[in-house]
């Protein structure tokens, strides 16, 4: 549907954070591609877009909103999708990404990354959005499954089903964050496996994998936060083996977005998904 | 069925006293309880983080507790009005001079005032270097109708208080303690990083002048009798705070 100039290749990434600039440009293996937040490259000039441009250059780069608000009930905000579409049109990235979430309503940006429960009703909405934003970016986008702390109980749908069905009518491809899935599965007591084994696998186009922190709910049951803000956890690593086993190679990413490690720290990180992905090749 | 609308699953978002929302679960069908207080919790951390990061020079002068009850107060009054989280906080400083409690630090409006100028100087579009000889050869007349175009990176902001002693004595250590007098700053940006200047009564007439579209002899009437044009022209220039001259 859509003519794409360039691709994420099947190598491990890293979200991109300026502290990390000269590290980054001095000694880059094994990371192959980098990701950036949308939103803090709008601004109009100085050093963000200066590294961006310089990156771009060296990297191919994955383009992942934060502000879009796809699943919020009112309309997309017109104006951040002309940001969007000018970030978008300069950059050309080899990928655009955005979440199966809500963060803006009233005109208030919240900030943060909300639920959505997974009915006929927010089904049509979020393909209604996502029509609009393929539209207007010319482009096919991904769309990041959520990582869940609480269950909606007007939902009907199951969340891979509803993700099937919206690649199904929007044609748009999807952000495994297996992370997200081991989380949510912890919190609400499903399997992550099973998850797994009705997930579309084949409309991937990028993997997702991020350190939580482990709480507990009321009732004294495990609640994990998706912090991204340590380690990738061993069991989410035995996820990957298991994904990667049925979908292939795929764009791997590790996100790091707060107490934001050395560079090494993030490197061997990296190393160890570039491990699962050479595992998937042997 | 009992449904929850973005509505009422913000409302509880930004106000804690409001019940978590009936329709919000956990796996058995039990109330959401500490579950929704996550997203009640990322919200409020991350505007408070991101005011903590934009107003460092304010938040060390409340020091973090009182910073983290005053931005507490702000954000659920006002949170962003856009996903640019670079621009957050432009309401801050009228919050902070209209805050009753904090009226004895009358100065912090303007501290937060520069802190946001330097964040916008910071992301405000490049400018190519601007050649001085453009001034060479000029008629007065000529000048004086011509307009002193100023580069988006180049901000002043004005005060009744010694504002940038006190955000250097609030920021770098060993920085000497604040006296009384009056202090206004130019920020330019000679590349990526923004450098602040103190300006004088006269010198900032002349520039907020030409940021508001003045012509070049309006704006050194503005400046008045006590203005120094070689001394302010040549700090403009070595600090590529032009863009251009319009003739």
């Amino acid at each position: 549907m859509f003519d794409q100039t360039q691709s994420l290749p099947p190598l491990p990434g890293v979200g991109y954070k300026p502290q990390h600039y000269s590290d980054i440009l001095e000694n880059t293996a094994p990371v192959g591609w980098l990701e950036v937040h949308a939103e803090n490259y709008m601004g109009d000039g100085g050093r963000p877009l200066a590294q961006l441009r310089a990156l771009s250059e060296q990297f191919p780069i994955s383009v992942h909103g934060v502000g879009l608000s796809i699943g919020g009930e009112g309309r997309l905000d017109p104006d951040h999708l002309e940001r969007l579409k000018q970030l978008v049109g300069w950059l050309d990235p080899a990928s655009f990404s955005e979440h199966l979430a809500w963060s803006t309503h009233d005109s208030h940006f919240l900030n943060d990354l909300l639920p959505l429960p997974y009915t006929d009703q927010t089904l049509a909405r979020v393909c209604e959005h996502i029509d609009e934003v393929q539209t207007a970016l010319g482009r096919r986008m991904l769309l990041e499954n959520p990582s869940s702390y609480l269950a909606f109980a007007e939902s009907t749908w199951a969340e891979t089903d509803f993700l099937t069905e919206v690649t199904r009518r929007t044609g748009c491809g999807l952000l495994l964050d297996v992370n997200n899935v081991f989380v949510s599965a912890t919190n609400l007591g499903y399997s992550p496996q099973a998850y797994i084994d009705a997930f579309p696998l084949d409309a991937v186009g990028e993997l997702h994998l991020g350190g939580h922190d482990e709480d507990e709910d009321d009732h004294g049951m495990p609640l994990l936060i998706d912090s991204h803000g340590r380690e990738v956890a061993d069991p989410v690593w035995g996820l990957l083996d298991l994904v990667l086993e049925r979908s292939g190679p795929k764009p791997l990413l590790i996100e790091w977005d707060t107490d934001v490690p050395d560079w090494s720290v993030l490197r061997d990180e990296a190393r160890r998904a570039e491990a699962a992905l050479a595992r998937v090749h042997a | 069925m009992i449904t929850v609308s973005q509505d009422a699953f913000r409302a509880g978002l930004l106000d804690a006293r409001v019940p978590v929302p009936e329709g919000l679960k956990d796996n058995e069908g039990r109330s959401a309880g500490r579950r929704y207080a996550v997203y009640r919790n990322n919200v409020a951390v991350s505007l408070r983080e991101a005011l903590e990061t934009g107003f460092p020079a304010v938040a060390s002068l409340l020091g973090k507790e009182n910073f983290a009850m005053v931005a507490g107060h702000f954000l659920r009054q006002s949170p962003p009005a856009s996903p640019l989280m670079m621009h957050y906080g432009e309401g801050f400083p009228a919050f902070l001079e209209a805050a009753e409690p904090l009226a004895h630090i009358p100065y912090l409006g303007d501290i937060a005032r520069l802190e946001l100028a330097q964040r916008a100087s910071y992301h405000a579009a490049d400018c190519p270097a601007f050649d001085p000889a453009v001034f060479q050869d000029l008629s007065d007349e000529t000048l004086m109708a011509g307009y002193l175009v100023l580069a988006p990176a180049t901000k002043l902001v004005k005060s009744r208080w010694p504002m940038l002693s006190i955000y250097r004595y609030a920021t770098q250590p060993g920085a000497a303690k604040p006296g009384a007098a009056p202090e206004n700053v130019l920020i330019t940006r000679p590349e990526f990083d923004p450098v602040l200047h103190p300006l004088d009564a006269a010198a900032a007439g002349f520039v907020q002048a030409c940021l508001s579209g003045a012509n070049f002899g309006a704006a050194l009437e503005a400046a008045g009798p006590d203005f120094d044009l070689p001394n302010t022209l040549s700090l403009l220039l070595s600090s590529g705070a032009i863009a251009q001259l319009k003739l």
